[in-house]
């Protein structure tokens, strides 16, 4: 049977601006952001079909400002009466809440823009029939099982269409659509007591804005066979030295050290204290902008929503702000962090274009998007040549950092020494620890742009209420002079 | 009607029609998770943002020739329209299942029985609380959430099974900041939760608070990487028996080769004889149905004394294995984890912490653990909030947060001392998606080694 991937069901059309037009009179001012995102899931695991799922979110996010505050009501009843009745709960919960606030609501927190966005996509979610895809990756858990001692395999896909229309009284209309895909592969192996795990760049990390096209099958299963031989390497490597060296983070472990260590700290919603409860604080204050010597000069940082493809690109945050290209850090000095208007307006300091929500039933708070290291100009075959000792580390496994993001330890999947320039034994369990700031200005090589790699994640969690949130970071692989890194054991 | 009954209504005529046009070979599984939430967040004492949310999420699980798809929806609450979306998904599911091999460890869906919690009681109101809690912290630096109104979970299939569970509370979680000598920032962490909004019981909560926060206001000390005894206040043990549930229980992953009990289970390791750990439903803190509308046992020892007694296995799991299922749930982050942990508690009177620790760190709270090595159960992390150096059974300074690593073999095993006479319950405050359920009882925990190293 040639059923398509993509499937739409029965479901009532809403017209975003007769809602609008019905709720207006509710409050001072009203923003409506309409959410609709399909996600299908298939996942394989050991070559027999496990998950094949179909998730349709669908609901309305009303904002009311009454009496200079903004509150939110959120609800999946979109008849006139149920939008009428969110409208009236955020008229009352902003009225309620007003003589508590923190900050006065104005005009500017809310410009009026119009606008479209489209993501890139050269091939819909039609062109491929559920078959060939479970078929695909049934293929891939095949190929991650290159030995007996491969003890189990998991491949999955997931595809997501998402569309979000915001309006508001102020006349305010934009329509952003996305077309994104996440996959995942991995192998694990298992001889006597040491297990290993090995693959595709680390959990989840092959994340973009694509159609079909960002399958490449063919060179998928040569990839899933090679990470099943490199789990296999694992099984009988040493583990990795417990001393200072120099080292290595290929682009998909740099991924989680820009994450962690630049992304979250900058955030400007973190340095006013909004997330101490949860996530944490931020060790950056707000006089280091412009001051603070971040890295190393070689660390070039950005805030980069135009990177086609990349997994979090767009061209309007949720309050309409235009999404535009900033350096966060330049020559390693910190120029900017990651606020929206409202954080902006709060710290009297530049922003982005950030602000942004999981879905229809969260309000938007400050979230990295794209997060990029600007490429340097060495290669990866001379940062190797020119260490003497040093490890070299692939794919992240395990993260963790304080709640100033200071203290950090990360540990990958898979690592190589590196001896007199050139790259020796396999190493397992590679750990390395620091603080945030002597590392990245530990910087001493940034690889060029032709090795530049785009990665992302489906799982930034934060904010009270919790929201999952998606991010791009692209970076090359690059170099730090005298890591701690240490291995496994008990 | 209010949302709950009127949820019931819904989901009950959802679920007769549903059920009633299935063909011969087909059968169908809904699972309903609904709420209709207040969240308020604070900063400085002050409304940060305000949230309502009113969302009905339906689960369709349908299975046909050992096929099985799911598909979930968000509901509008009007039953025609509903109905007709929920017809929609059925119709592709029938077409998906024909197109997918067959998965030889689905379950077929049976008939687990019925039940019925309804924890009606009235409804906590947001509002007097937002107000009560602004007026109350004013003057201190509080920062948190309020979460309040009513939640749903429930599961019915076409095999007959039919679970409800429905409640109404809220809870205020929270930290209190100073500044101390130093020019640090502390804090002291707390959480209010009950049925209803009681602005006494919480006064009394942030006095206590506040009491706690003079310690904070001393100079900071900075301590050296090195090895200490720790006393893990209850917030702390219960996020180390966090992580059980990431993999470190589950059958599946022990079969994976990514579980970080492993040598407990093959007998090549023990834990502590203090430490005893069961999955215990009669805390009452969650519905005892899984997703798939099993019963798990009420009490299931998982560790006793030291020693393993039960891994969590799904019915999935048990098919594929060939092993007795004991109805863990197989979603979630890592598959089958823990749902209702109680560690038993020891007999260490909590006024007799200071004194039995002598020398050494309070540690009141864990941040961001995560495995450091799986296979040696290594878990790394930060100490976080109202955490102090003592000395000679006295509390001597709050320190600077310090990075752990070292394994759960150590910390429940060979250094556990003691565990405290007092057990506190923890209510589970993750709200990804909705509000959830569930929460843990778990004591404070003496030890007489642990390795900080950063």
């Amino acid at each position: 049977m040639n059923l398509p991937v993509s499937f739409l069901p029965e479901v009532p059309a809403f017209d975003i601006h007769r809602a609008l037009a019905r709720i207006q009179a509710e409050a001072d001012w009203i923003g409506l952001r309409f959410v609709q995102e399909q996600t299908y899931r298939r996942a394989v695991r050991n070559h027999l079909p496990e998950d094949n799922t179909v998730s349709l979110e669908r609901g309305v996010m009303v904002e009311a400002r009454v009496d200079g505050h903004i509150a939110y009501a959120g609800t999946s009843d979109l008849s006139q009466q149920g939008l009428v009745q969110a409208a009236r709960r955020a008229s009352h919960l902003a009225r309620t809440c007003a003589r508590h606030a923190l900050f006065p609501f104005a005009e500017r927190h809310r410009p009026t823009v119009r606008g479209r966005f489209v993501s890139t996509r050269q091939s819909g979610f039609d062109h491929l029939t559920l078959a060939e895809l479970t078929d695909q990756l049934i293929r891939a858990s095949r190929s991650l099982k290159v030995s007996d001692k491969i003890v189990s395999t998991a491949a999955e896909a997931t595809l997501v269409e998402s569309t979000v229309h915001y309006v508001s009284s102020s006349g305010t209309d934009i329509e952003q659509q996305w077309l994104q895909i996440s996959s995942h592969c991995a192998a694990t192996a298992q001889d006597g007591a040491e297990t290993q795990q090995r693959s595709l760049n680390g959990p989840t990390a092959r994340c973009r804005q694509a159609g079909l096209e960002f399958f490449d099958f063919p060179a998928l299963h040569a990839e899933c066979e090679r990470a099943g031989r490199e789990a296999l390497e694992l099984l009988h490597a040493e583990n990795c030295p417990d001393e200072t060296l120099d080292l290595i983070l290929a682009p998909d472990q740099m991924l989680l050290q820009i994450h962690e260590s630049i992304g979250h700290p900058l955030e400007l919603d973190r340095i006013l204290g909004d997330e101490r409860n949860y996530a944490g604080w931020s060790f950056v204050k707000p006089d280091d902008f412009g001051r603070l010597r971040y890295g190393s000069p070689l660390l070039n940082v950005t805030f980069d929503p135009t990177v086609e493809g990349e997994f979090a690109s767009y061209a309007f945050d949720e309050c309409g702000n235009p999404a535009t290209r900033e350096y966060l850090i330049r020559d390693g000095v910190l120029l900017r962090g990651l606020g929206s208007l409202e954080s902006q307006s709060r710290l009297g300091l530049p922003g982005v274009a950030n602000f942004r929500s999981a879905g229809w039933n969260r309000a938007p708070i400050d979230r990295m998007a794209n997060i990029n290291l600007e490429p340097g100009t060495s290669s990866l075959a001379e940062m190797i040549a020119s260490v003497e000792r040093g490890v070299y580390m692939q794919s992240n496994r395990s993260w963790s950092i304080d709640d100033y993001r200071n203290k950090f330890q990360f540990g990958c999947e898979y690592a190589r020494r590196i001896e007199q320039g050139r790259l020796t034994d396999v190493l397992k369990n590679p750990n390395y620890r620091g603080v945030t700031v002597p590392f990245w200005n530990a910087l001493k090589q940034v690889g060029c742009r032709d090795e530049r790699e785009l990665f992302g994640t489906p799982y930034c969690g934060k904010g009270e209420p919790n929201q999952l949130i998606r991010v791009g970071h692209a970076a090359p692989p690059c170099l730090f002079a005298g890591i701690n890194v240490f291995g496994g054991g008990a | 009607m209010s949302f709950v009954p009127e949820t019931r209504r819904l989901f009950d005529d959802l679920a007769d029609t549903a059920f009633s046009d299935l063909k011969a070979g087909e059968a169908l599984s809904l699972q309903l998770s609904a709420e209709d939430q207040t969240y308020v967040r604070f900063n400085d004492s002050k409304v940060r943002q305000a949230t309502a949310v009113l969302q009905r999420n339906l689960a369709l699980t349908f299975q046909w020739a050992g096929r099985q798809v799911t598909f979930t929806f968000d509901l509008g609450g009007h039953v025609d329209r509903d109905r007709a979306l929920l017809f929609s998904c059925l119709e592709r599911a029938r077409q998906e299942a024909r197109t997918l091999p067959e998965d030889p460890f689905a379950v077929p869906l049976q008939n687990h029985g019925t039940s019925a919690h309804e924890h009606s009681g009235s409804e906590p109101d947001a509002a007097d609380a937002v107000g009560a809690i602004a007026r109350v912290t004013q003057g201190t630096d509080f920062t948190g959430l309020l979460a309040s109104g009513p939640q749903v979970r429930a599961v019915r299939n076409s095999a007959g099974l039919n679970h409800w569970f429905s409640t109404a509370s809220l809870w205020v979680d929270y930290s209190l900041f100073t500044t101390n000598t130093s020019g640090d920032n502390k804090a002291v962490k707390d959480r209010f939760w009950g049925p209803v909004w009681n602005e006494e019981r919480f006064q009394t909560l942030l006095n206590a608070d506040k009491d706690r926060l003079a310690f904070l206001k001393r100079p900071s000390r900075a301590i050296a990487p090195g090895e200490y005894r720790v006393y893990f206040a209850p917030a702390a043990v219960a996020d180390l028996v966090a992580m059980f549930s990431w993999g470190a229980l589950s059958y599946r992953a022990y079969r994976d080769g990514n579980c970080a009990l492993k040598r407990l289970i093959q007998g090549e390791a023990t834990l502590s004889e203090l430490f005893t750990l069961k999955e215990n439903f009669g805390l009452a803190l969650t519905p005892r149905f899984n997703s798939l509308g099993e019963l798990p046992p009420v009490e299931l020892m998982l560790i006793e004394k030291g020693q393993l007694k039960n891994l969590l296995v799904s019915s999935r799991s048990a098919k594929q294995y060939g092993v007795p299922s004991n109805a863990a749930d197989p979603t979630g982050w890592f598959g089958e984890h823990l749902r209702a942990p109680e560690l038993m508690p020891g007999n260490l009177p909590e006024t007799e912490v200071l004194n039995r620790l002598g020398t050494g760190l309070y540690v009141s709270n864990l941040h961001y653990l995560n495995w450091s090595d799986v296979q040696a159960a290594r878990v790394t992390g930060m100490t976080r909030y109202a955490c102090f150096w003592v000395e000679n059974g006295e509390i001597a300074a709050p320190i600077d947060d310090l990075r752990f690593d070292d394994s759960l073999y150590r910390v429940f095993g060979s250094a556990l001392e003691a565990l405290t006479r007092e057990s506190p319950v923890h209510p589970d405050i993750d709200t990804y998606h909705s509000r959830a359920l569930g929460g843990s009882k778990i004591p404070g925990a003496l030890v007489g080694a642990f390795r900080f190293t950063l």
